[in-house]
């Protein structure tokens, strides 16, 4: 059945803000590591497994949690009901880095384990219960149009009630997280669901 | 539109053979792959057996065209796909739209470890160019060019269940029209990064594996490649061959429990393979043979197992891990074992479950431990469960 | 055992933990301070580097990570050259 989508929200991670439907709600200066740190403490997100994950992880955490936000979504959806389709250039190519140097000496299975892009998936499905469909894409750049074409397979299969989408990529200090919120249903503030709105927002700049 | 998705064509290169004959020997004469470390340099050499394939990347390299200086896992893949579309008759000047969805998760790692060892010790050493190709897209980008795919290429990256989760994307572009053909699968080849870092995580087996076995201690690592064509049926007509089977059912879901391990009530699982069969449209009692993921390790083998029980109970079909024959192939193994379960129905064959000497004391069905021939299999289950939850079950029914 | 919680904080990324926040029988998995597998290779790890002690049977684990007690005991009792006291 085709129902009407719409964005209902979006976060972007990006040069040391945190940028919620086009507002900047926090920003710190330094480097990644420390502006993941002192996001999650502002935000009061209170999740002590934060601090083993991955770069990768945390930014895609973060961006997760800032993204559902006062959305009421836990009372909206069952655990099947969300889909989780992410995407990078990256892949875990930050975190593998610093597993690599490990090996010689005793190969970390702390950092092993996040040695895959997908695990930022795993990581919001654990903290968020979320049982549904999930998949990571590896893109040159964030494609609005096969990300259209994939979720709106999916909700027209019935298969998701709503979708977390986007892009979460980092590499040392080059990082960049656009998460949108899909559901069903038009609003009035609510961008339409479609390619061109989805490459609009990717492009346009948050400032 | 939403049409059945055919399999036109199908390739392979594992540690039991080059190619689908090779492959079918192997397995019906019950011949494992795995053991002594040849080609891959560790220091683990002769403490780990591994699902090595026999052939060095010069061989490869002059059997697909690719440079030497490629990726271990673009000459595997190369090889595979390679076999896939000529298995096919599929022509690359054809009019329709063929994607290329191929899946990996260590890219060209093989090449970027050695680089690596050499820059540490001294920053003017090594070879730039060796780690050109790293990224996992970039060995999808390699292959594509070689067999001349433009129309549509993307790669995927979800651990253990990536090859599976790459063969219903581009059965649900055939689906969605957006395509005619899809050679999906996915590559990974052994490296040093994978078998250290599993030997860390305390789940390989000093032994052969034994997968569903009560005195399993864990899994042996693999290589490999495999790829399907699949064609909408517009795409077959164009083909004029006949199918091997139809991909009827697939499925995703997330266990939401831990980053590498599974669930003990096998949630992801048991979602997984419930959705395929929704899918499929058939039920339980429909499946003549389940592909178990079955890596041999505790915990993976109990999760599937519970998830198995209590969704086919009090029938099982009757079910096999090809793993001890191949290794886990990891980013390859939903392929390599999709063929497999395409072979299953093709042949009438149900493959055994080698080394079992112990069934698991928790369940009251165990996997078969010969080599069954003429056999009902009309519809094939096959698992693949990856890190980070990511649990895909597909369904192949006869054409 | 302050320099062996030290250790452990640091190698574990327990970042919102200080050492005083852990008692010295305070359970380190599941209950208590809720460590997980992955932390528990991690210990073995920690054991291989900082006091040249290789546990190769993963099913020691639960009993010798149990508290920082019985890790301290474990160390003094198979370390060549550390004894851990209070």
């Amino acid at each position: 059945m085709q129902t009407d989508r719409y964005i209902s929200a979006s976060c972007l991670i990006a040069r040391n803000k945190i940028n919620k439907n086009g507002q900047i709600l926090f920003e710190y200066p330094g480097p990644v590591e420390k502006f993941l740190e002192e996001t999650y403490k502002y935000f009061e997100i209170a999740y002590s497994k934060f601090h083993k994950m991955d770069l990768l992880c945390k930014l895609g955490f973060v961006a997760a949690e800032i993204l559902l936000k006062d959305s009421g979504h836990k009372t909206k959806y069952g655990e099947t009901e969300t889909g989780l389709i992410l995407s990078n250039a990256h892949a875990s190519l930050d975190v593998d880095l610093k597993y690599a140097k490990t090996i010689k000496e005793g190969a970390s299975p702390a950092l092993f384990v996040y040695t895959l892009p997908n695990i930022v998936i795993g990581e919001i499905s654990i903290r968020h219960h979320f049982k549904g469909e999930n998949a990571f894409f590896v893109f040159k750049h964030f494609d609005g149009n096969f990300m259209a074409d994939y979720i709106n397979g999916l909700f027209d299969n019935n298969l998701i009630k709503n979708c977390i989408c986007g892009w979460v990529d980092i590499l040392k200090e080059d990082y960049r997280a656009l998460l949108f919120l899909i559901e069903e249903g038009s609003s009035e503030t609510g961008l339409v669901f479609s390619a061109e709105n989805l490459n609009l927002l990717n492009k346009k700049d948050h400032g | 539109m939403n049409g059945p998705v055919f399999i036109a064509g199908m390739g392979i290169v594992s540690a039991i053979g080059n190619g689908l004959p090779a492959n079918l020997q192997s397995l019906c004469e019950e011949k494992a792959g795995i053991g002594e470390m040849h080609f891959l340099n560790s220091v683990l050499k002769g403490e780990l057996p591994v699902g090595e394939v026999k052939q060095s990347n010069a061989e490869l390299a002059i059997a697909t065209g690719l440079s030497v200086k490629s990726p271990r896992t673009a000459l595997l893949s190369g090889l595979a796909a390679g076999e896939a579309l000529r298995d096919a008759g599929w022509d690359k000047n054809n009019s329709l739209r063929t994607g290329f969805i191929s899946a990996n998760t260590v890219g060209g790692m093989d090449k970027t470890e050695n680089f690596f060892s050499l820059f540490s010790k001294n920053a003017s050493s090594g070879r730039l160019a060796d780690v050109v190709n790293h990224e996992c897209g970039a060995v999808t980008e390699l292959v594509a060019n070689l067999l001349g795919i433009r129309h549509f290429v993307s790669t995927v990256s979800t651990a253990c269940s990536s090859s599976a989760n790459s063969i219903f994307t581009g059965a649900r572009m055939i689906r969605a029209g957006l395509l005619d053909f899809a050679l999906v699968g996915g590559a990974d080849a052994l490296t040093r990064f994978t078998l250290n870092g599993f030997n860390t995580l305390m789940i390989l087996d000093k032994e052969l594996c034994k997968p569903f076995d009560e005195n399993r201690r864990g899994l042996n690592l693999g290589e490999g490649a495999a790829y399907l064509l699949l064609a909408s049926e517009n795409g077959l007509k164009q083909l004029d061959k006949k199918p091997y089977a139809r991909l009827s059912g697939y499925a995703n879901a997330n266990d939401a429990f831990h980053q590498t391990a599974s669930s003990p009530e096998g949630t992801g699982s048991w979602l997984a393979m419930k959705g395929a069969l929704d899918k499929a449209g058939i039920s339980p009692g429909d499946i003549d043979y389940i592909n178990l993921h079955g890596t041999g390790t505790q915990n993976n083998d109990i999760a599937e197992g519970t998830a198995i029980n209590l969704l086919f109970g009090p029938a099982y079909p009757k079910m096999s891990s090809t793993k001890a024959y191949t290794g886990h192939t990891l980013g390859a193994s939903g392929a390599v074992e999709a063929v497999y379960s395409v072979l299953a129905i093709q042949q009438k064959i149900i493959f055994p479950n080698l080394r079992l000497q112990t069934p698991m004391k928790e369940f009251p069905f165990h996997p078969v431990t010969a080599c069954l021939k003429n056999q009902r299999v009309q519809h094939v289950l096959s698992n693949s469960f990856g890190f980070g939850g990511n649990c895909s079950s597909l369904i192949f029914s006869a054409a | 055992m302050l320099k062996l919680k030290e250790q452990v904080i640091e190698r574990l990324n327990l970042k919102d933990l200080k050492p005083e926040n852990i008692g010295n029988d305070d359970p380190l998995f599941v209950e208590g301070i809720g460590l997980d597998s992955i932390d528990a290779l991690e210990l073995i790890v920690l054991l291989q580097q900082e006091y040249n002690i290789k546990l190769s049977n993963a099913e020691d684990g639960p009993r010798v990570f149990h508290s920082i007690r019985t890790m301290a005991e474990y160390i003094t009792a198979n370390s060549p050259v550390v004894k851990i006291s209070q």
